[in-house]
């Protein structure tokens, strides 16, 4: 299989520090993906409507820069988030693109 | 042959049932678990079935709660399209509607509700539809081709977010309400004005104070809606959102407390032994309605409270006191409410409504009692501290917007 037509993959590593490799998938957010992985803990309860913290993320701080940049609500709600970092995003707003393949995140703690 | 013998059973594949089951997982649970739904889909999330789904944006794969391959992975029985229609409490037995029975050592009812039915003609008129299941929305959503004009019955958030989509995709949208203003059960009139008047911008005729009289219909078919003052307003199709009626009847003929819901204490427990209840059916005695027992429809209660059935049932009881938070997309208005504002006694309106980024302060005895933000995902996050504490804060600090609300949470001493 060529680099191009590879799977593109996205890492993952949960709140109990297991690591995974799962597929991405080219224009669902890095919240679908994670979760149709099958994501064992409460994740994105709020369904993606960036209402909730729970598909709060650290991005590997190599691919941060490269994501979208983050919009003021989905800032505001991670304020909320006694765990914030400089790389934390909501999966929910970041959407995957096969350019990221590769991609690192850790899910953040719950609140 | 199928296990007939379960560890726990889930009665209800909403978001309640699904997520019990996720939690117990989570929470180690090794027993025998199984989900019985009468819908035949594996559990997906409602509240895109008035939004994305409904809008064609969301295909049903991205709403499912979990994969498909999640629940075998996880070894969680889906039992679906079958529906329990009666309960022996002291035998420990559920009985499906083919009167096979189900064991179970513990029961998670989730059932939700079924939406309410107009009571008058013409309720089962084809093109008369209730929006609760994905079948529901399917079924509508086959028929639009053939809809140009649509009256909505209930301008609660069903019926609003229905309207806002339908109106998007080019139809002709009435939407009839029988309070004086819309979300008159769940917000303060500054909000349901606020909404009115964008879904007026929008083009949906939209009539406060309405009376349905009937259904008109043609052939079997919906072909208007009458009012009590004799007007008859034409359309192919009629949403109907009025409202759910909780799903409970075989725990209230088994003899467990309750009326409208059943009765559950902090931990989700039912009054028959080994029977608990989350999610919309459960009444609950909620610190945020000043004790009051209440029933709360929305997706935060549902994951909640499965969380804490979940802990219940492993032996580690953690009572329910989550703060009260509901959503609503309408257009590109984002809704977050936390708090309950039913029973307060003023109203603070924070920033400009006509920026269309504010929030609506709801109080009693000068105690802050829950917040409706509107695009404000600040004030909706920062805002739950002073929910949760009922923090007494002057009005004049919580309408100046240069005062960010977790300021005024330090001020309050929370």
């Amino acid at each position: 299989m060529s680099a191009l037509t590879a799977t593109p993959k996205l890492i993952v590593t949960d709140r109990a520090g297991v690591e995974r490799t799962i597929e991405g998938e080219d224009s669902l957010s890095v919240m679908e993906i994670i979760r149709n992985a099958g994501a064992e803990e409460p994740f994105a309860l709020c369904g993606g409507s960036c209402s909730c913290s729970t598909c709060h993320v650290y991005v590997d701080p190599a691919f941060f820069e490269g994501l979208a940049p983050i919009a003021a609500d989905e800032s505001d709600v991670l304020d909320g988030s006694g765990y914030r970092r400089e790389t934390s995003r909501l999966s929910c707003q970041v959407v995957f693109h096969n350019a990221l393949s590769g991609l690192k995140v850790k899910i953040a703690p719950a609140d | 042959m199928l296990n007939r013998n379960f560890d726990v059973l889930i009665v209800g594949g909403g978001q309640g049932g699904a997520q019990a089951a996720i939690a117990l997982r989570q929470n180690g649970f090794g027993g025998t678990v199984a989900i019985v739904s009468e819908e035949h889909d594996l559990p997906y999330e409602r509240p895109p079935l008035t939004k994305d789904y409904l809008s064609g944006a969301k295909s049903f794969e991205r709403i499912l709660i979990r994969p498909a391959t999640f629940w075998q992975d996880k070894n969680i029985a889906t039992l679906l399209g079958s529906r329990v229609i009666s309960i022996d409490p002291q035998a420990h037995v559920a009985a499906l509607s083919d009167h096979s029975p189900l064991f179970y050592r513990t029961l998670i009812w989730a059932a939700g509700g079924a939406p309410r039915r107009l009571a008058c003609t013409g309720n089962d008129f084809a093109g008369v539809h209730s929006v609760r299941t994905r079948a529901d929305v399917d079924q509508l959503m086959s028929e639009l081709n053939h809809a140009s004009r649509v009256v909505v019955i209930g301008g609660g958030y069903i019926g609003l977010e229905a309207a806002a989509v339908l109106t998007t995709l080019g139809k002709r949208v009435t939407l009839l309400e029988a309070a004086p203003r819309v979300l008159a059960r769940v917000a303060g009139e500054p909000l349901s004005r606020f909404y009115e008047k964008e879904h007026q911008a929008r083009g949906v005729d939209l009539h406060v104070g309405a009376s349905v009289v009937c259904i008109e219909g043609r052939d079997g078919a919906a072909c208007g809606v009458r009012l009590v003052d004799g007007q008859v307003i034409d359309c192919e199709m009629v949403i109907v959102g009025i409202g759910i009626a909780p799903a409970v009847g075989p725990l209230l003929a088994a003899g467990a407390a309750g009326s409208d819901g059943v009765d559950v204490d902090e931990n989700c427990r039912t009054s028959l032994p080994d029977v608990l209840a989350v999610g919309d059916c459960a009444a609950h005695v909620s610190a945020f309605a000043g004790g009051r027992r209440i029933r709360l429809e929305s997706v935060q209660n549902a994951n909640d409270q499965a969380m804490v059935a979940a802990k219940s049932i492993v032996g580690a009881p953690q009572p329910y006191d989550a703060v009260p938070r509901f959503w609503s997309n309408q257009y590109d208005l984002r809704l977050q409410t936390v708090g309950l504002s039913a029973g307060h006694d003023a109203m603070v309106v924070r920033g400009d409504m006509a920026s269309r980024s504010f929030s609506v302060v709801y109080l009693k005895n000068g105690r802050v009692l829950a917040l409706d933000c509107v695009n404000a995902a600040r004030d909706y996050m920062q805002g739950r501290a002073l929910v949760a504490a009922r923090a007494a804060v002057p009005p004049d600090h919580l309408a100046d917007t240069s005062r960010p609300l977790k300021e005024l949470a330090v001020e309050a001493a929370i």
